[in-house]
């Protein structure tokens, strides 16, 4: 185990987001380090943790407002970087790997061609060499047969292998900062687990900071070192293990999860109007 | 009520023939809800599309409540089970208001036009009445998912076949459908077949777990085997220790 870096990879402190003229604030005042660790962010469908995550890349439509006291990644401040040097920290330094790779891989590309891009344009590797470095990269996110899936077009391939395709993809560069966003929620459970244990090697190996977006709290806890969850743009609750969860809403998520070691006959529904009173006196 | 006997399905010709489904046997009680759980593409939702009547070139014996089905049934037979499909978002019409959506399978049964029952149907799923006016796109994906069920149930069936029904939804959101689906079950004694690749929703939800693995059942599981964590076979025990991470 190398000892974690003790500087922090990305600092936020008070980060708002909202779109357009609307006063509803989708990221409301989120403030948190992360180190070289897993951190988990956890949801519903709305509750701004895919905002967060792609306004840490500032990754959202120009009607997007952005609005932080710091943001900074590693020595920069992302609040002030202009979209050129947005784009050369996107991919070295910081990776967003999104949900389903039937959507965030190229149709038109072999798969070959697109890692092989990727190296050309982080790395600066001519064509053979890139290519070279690409035939690696997916040996190590355990492709079998990597010269014959090489050749093969990303409709020819199974969900599992394409989030490895794209693990790889995003990778290369070993970016000090990776941002998955529900990574695993496309494929089987029998191969998220995979998914998973790969995207943390990885991640240990270059000693970087991940960051993990998911629904699903019981995966997020299992992975993560710490978790943050999230109800309407606010981080309400910031747990190192499941059991200390004292908020209302987290507890209501956690319960919500149907259990077979633990059968009940009904499975509880979140409360939201007690929730929201919880949210209205803090 | 559902009885299956050597269920073979095979896709494609000659060389390319695909065997998916490999002779599978079960039957459902009345009453009884019964889980298929197993990868993509394992045949389980081959299986319980066969069930329905939907893919027609099964070999084998089908019997539903007592009387056994042909591959081309019988309006009569159609009316035994009813399917509800995994994304609300793909199987409503996205141009038909709610009300068009609900009284649609009446009048394909020949059974009136339907548009009385639409009130009666959206509260029993838990939906307010001005719900009828709307269009697909103005409801919630938990919202669409309760339209799909009552949509299943509009034509009274005895069997109701889950494919996925869950599995587009939120933790929170599926909490609440999972919870109407069994008040349903016991205010009509309905009888389910869930088909799933999440084990925790399938324990919950199913009396009875069959374990499907490239088209045959590798082993089955009942409730206390489910609350043991006590598997029969080295596919099923993988298989619970992934969905526990």
């Amino acid at each position: 185990m190398p000892v974690p870096d003790s500087t922090s990879i990305l600092t936020v402190r008070n980060l708002n987001v909202s779109f357009a003229r609307s006063t509803l604030k989708a990221v409301d005042g989120v403030t948190f380090t992360l180190g070289a660790e897993r951190l988990g962010i956890v949801g519903e469908s709305g509750s701004g943790k895919s905002t967060l995550g792609r306004a840490i890349m500032k990754l959202l439509p120009s009607s997007a407002k952005i609005e932080a006291e710091v943001l900074d990644f590693a020595g920069t401040s992302l609040g002030k970087a202009s979209e050129k040097q947005m784009r050369k920290l996107r991919g070295n330094e910081m990776a967003l790997i999104m949900q389903d790779p039937r959507y965030s891989l190229n149709p038109v590309l072999s798969i070959g061609s697109q890692v092989a891009e990727a190296a050309r344009l982080h790395l600066g590797l001519g064509r053979g060499e890139a290519y070279k470095a690409a035939a690696r990269m997916l040996e190590r996110v355990r492709i079998a047969d990597v010269e014959r899936t090489m050749r093969l077009y990303p409709h020819q391939i199974s969900g599992g292998m394409g989030q490895r395709v794209m693990i790889a993809m995003m990778l290369l560069a070993k970016p000090r900062l990776v941002i998955a966003d529900e990574p695993t929620s496309a494929l089987d459970v029998s191969v998220r687990g995979d998914v998973l244990k790969l995207l943390d090697e990885l991640v240990t190996e270059n000693n970087s900071g991940l960051i993990l977006i998911s629904h699903d709290i019981r995966m997020v806890a299992a992975f993560c070192q710490r978790i943050l969850v999230m109800y309407k743009g606010r981080v309400v609750e910031s747990l190192v293990k499941l059991e200390d969860a004292k908020h209302p809403y987290t507890r209501g998520l956690i319960a919500a999860m149907p259990d077979p070691r633990h059968p009940v006959r009904r499975l509880q529904v979140l409360d939201r109007k007690s929730i929201d009173a919880v949210e209205v006196r803090s | 009520m559902i009885e299956v006997e050597k269920l073979q399905v095979a896709f494609g010709k000659g060389n390319n023939l695909k065997q998916v489904v490999k002779s599978v046997s079960f039957t459902v009680t009345k009453g009884e809800s019964l889980g298929i759980v197993g990868e993509s593409g394992c045949g389980k939702s081959t299986v319980l599309r066969s069930l329905a009547g939907l893919d027609r070139h099964w070999t084998g014996r089908i019997s539903l409540a007592g009387q056994t089905v042909d591959k081309n049934r019988t309006i009569e037979q159609l009316l035994l089970a009813q399917m509800v499909f995994q994304d609300p978002y793909g199987s409503i019409h996205p141009r038909h208001r709610i009300e068009r959506v609900l009284a649609e399978p009446l009048r394909a049964m020949k059974k009136g036009t339907g548009w009385d029952r639409v009130p009666q149907a959206l509260e029993r799923v838990g939906l307010p009445v001005s719900f009828a006016q709307r269009f697909p796109h103005e409801l919630s994906g938990g919202q669409r998912q309760r339209v799909a069920i009552a949509r299943a149930l509009m034509l009274e069936p005895k069997i109701l076949l889950l494919d996925e029904p869950t599995s587009a939804l939120d933790v929170s959101v599926q909490a609440e459908v999972l919870n109407l689906l069994s008040d349903l079950r016991e205010q009509k004694g309905l009888t389910y077949v869930l088909v799933s690749h999440d084990l925790s929703v399938i324990a919950h939800m199913c009396d009875r777990v069959l374990v499907m693995k490239d088209g045959i059942f590798v082993d089955e599981l009942d409730k206390a085997d489910l609350e043991a964590g006590r598997t029969h076979a080295d596919y099923s025990s993988v298989l619970f220790q992934s969905s526990f991470l």
